[in-house]
């Protein structure tokens, strides 16, 4: 196991009355893409901003790199990039000069043209920042936070606003960033996203940790149930007995729910073939990551708000 | 990079994306001339004799009133705008992410208002000697730039106190404007005070501006002495390190929800 680039435990922060996060436990290992999940008030943000050094907490400890954030230790910033959500830059200067800016605050910046290389911004090198369309400002967020070459990258919704090219183009950026070695905490709605980028996910509800593992087995989603659907001929042969338990069939179209997909699907296959049967539209379906996320804290709310 | 290299640097990175502005940069530095030329017009420009064969053009009074009032704009109304603006916009808070330090960038603004202000004193001088035969400061000079080290320092640290007052950017032209043009009016700057009410008199000497205008012109033009206005200068002083006390207490570098 490598050594933590991030600590967590016992974290609690309170605005007035409202306990936005009520004791959470992270550990984000050096090199490792680490993604943090959850709706809009579950207390990500908070979290999140914490870790950055943004807010004081009010009780638990937090290590990053070895530092508390929220001593706002300057060894500590020159390691760290950070990718907000909305931040703004001087809109007079040109993509170039906001970069070099930057640069100059690190002892051991990436050069820039490396650096405008990295987010396909070369050639927009010279135009004022008022002339960036929105995608273009955002891949400028994510050059200001690597202009100082850090080994540990916040992204917030890194992609919001993309078009699908260029959030690709990003998500590339972002591997090739952790192939560095770079330890990257990222957060985002985008499940896909974090499916793609991501070693592991918490996820966030009520300001408590609900969830935590690797995207494709989280909350044991590689042991749900899978979903089979396909379409019976009109005109065919019965479906046999031992399918048509658990199936549920409406008109043609039937969907088998199974913990045995692998079983399940050679007795369907084997029948339909043995009958000389084409089964149209056929799917088979585990939950998605989507699917998971919105089991899990659609409880955690409701628990939440029992309380 | 050593910090005083990344603040001098902040500085020529503020006055580049100034002159990248150029209608923004062009209205700052003719705004205070705009009113140097009105009041001139409305209150003429004659000459009057101030002691036995000693004559100066009344200018000799409008130049450093404006001077004052070049120095509030340039320091005072435009440090509180453009760091409400920065704040909303995040660019303080992106700037608190990163290891510049916090000193350093606030002295990047402060100075190039600061050198700003200079700048359109030096402009409102000239402009004041060639049109309306203002007389300059010779012997006073020192007083006089001393005046206006002072005033352009606690005016800046005033602006930056004023953000704890602006809850959000669009209320940053009404809650600056609301706070510094009345004093303006009361304060000798626009108007000379001729027997004022003793409760007018008593507010505007309990604020700042009536202090450095006072200050500035008695160091422009006097028969005798430094023209330095001790007391004046310090009251102004003491007001600029209230700024500089509230600041460091209430600056915020989020956007105040």
């Amino acid at each position: 196991m490598s050594p933590a680039a991030i600590e967590i435990r016992g974290l609690r922060k309170s605005y007035g009355a409202v306990e936005a996060v009520r004791g959470i436990d992270l550990t984000v290992s050096e090199g490792e893409v680490f993604g943090l999940l959850g709706p809009n008030g579950a207390g990500k943000t908070t979290t999140v901003e914490i870790v950055e050094g943004f807010r004081r907490r009010d009780a638990g400890s937090v290590s990053v790199l070895g530092f508390d954030p929220a001593s706002g230790d300057r060894r500590l910033k020159k390691q760290v990039g950070i990718v907000l959500q909305s931040t703004g830059m001087d809109p007079y200067l040109t993509v170039a000069e906001t970069i070099d800016m930057f640069r100059a605050y690190y002892p051991a910046p990436r050069p820039r043209d490396e650096v405008l290389e990295l987010v396909g911004l070369t050639e927009k090198r010279d135009a004022t920042v008022t002339k960036l369309s929105g995608g273009q400002h955002r891949r400028l967020d994510v050059a200001i936070a690597l202009a100082g070459d850090p080994r540990l990258l916040f992204l917030d919704e890194p992609t919001t606003g993309f078009d699908p090219g260029a959030r690709r183009g990003a998500w590339e950026v972002i591997k090739n960033l952790a192939g560095l070695g770079k330890t990257i905490f990222l957060t985002s709605h985008a499940m896909d996203e974090v499916e793609y980028l991501a070693d592991r996910v918490a996820i966030i509800a009520a300001g408590r940790i609900v969830a935590e593992g690797s995207p494709s087995t989280l909350a044991g989603r590689e042991k749900a149930t899978t979903v089979i659907k396909f379409q019976l001929p009109a005109l065919g042969p019965e479906l046999p007995e031992q399918l048509r338990q658990g199936a549920r069939i409406e008109g043609a179209s039937v969907e088998v729910t199974t913990t045995d997909p692998t079983r399940i699907l050679y007795e369907l296959t084997n029948w339909a073939v043995q009958a000389q049967l084409s089964l149209e539209g056929l799917e088979v379906a585990r939950p998605s990551l989507e699917d998971v996320y919105l089991s899990i804290t659609r409880d955690a709310s409701a628990d939440g708000a029992e309380k | 990079m050593s910090d005083l290299r990344l603040a001098v640097l902040q500085v020529w990175y503020t006055n580049k994306a100034f002159r990248r502005n150029p209608a923004s940069a062009f209205f700052t530095l003719v705004f205070p001339l705009m009113f140097l030329v009105i009041f001139s017009v409305l209150f003429g420009n004659n000459p009057i004799e101030v002691a036995k064969g000693v004559t100066v053009q009344v200018a000799t009074f409008y130049v450093p009133a404006i001077a004052a009032f070049s120095v509030i704009n340039a320091c005072f109304t435009n440090i509180a705008m453009a760091l409400s603006y920065a704040r909303d916009a995040g660019v303080l808070k992106r700037t608190r992410g990163s290891p510049l330090p916090a000193w350093a960038f606030l002295f990047g603004r402060i100075v190039h208002s600061v050198l700003i202000a200079l700048l359109l004193v030096a402009i409102c001088c000239a402009f004041g000697a060639i049109f309306y035969h203002a007389t300059l400061p010779t012997r006073t000079l020192p007083a006089f730039v001393l005046t206006l080290v002072v005033g352009a320092a606690a005016f800046s640290a005033l602006g930056m106190a004023m953000t704890a007052a602006i809850p959000n950017a669009d209320a940053a032209p009404a809650v600056v404007n609301a706070s510094i043009l009345p004093l303006l009016f009361i304060s000798n700057v626009f108007i000379p005070l001729q027997n004022p009410p003793a409760w007018l008199d008593f507010v505007s000497k309990a604020f700042p501006v009536r202090h450095f205008a006072d200050a500035l012109v008695g160091s422009f033009f006097t028969l005798s002495g430094s023209g330095l206005q001790g007391t004046d200068v310090l009251i102004v002083g003491a007001w600029g390190l209230a700024g500089l006390l509230i600041s460091l207490r209430f600056f915020s570098w989020e956007p105040r929800i």
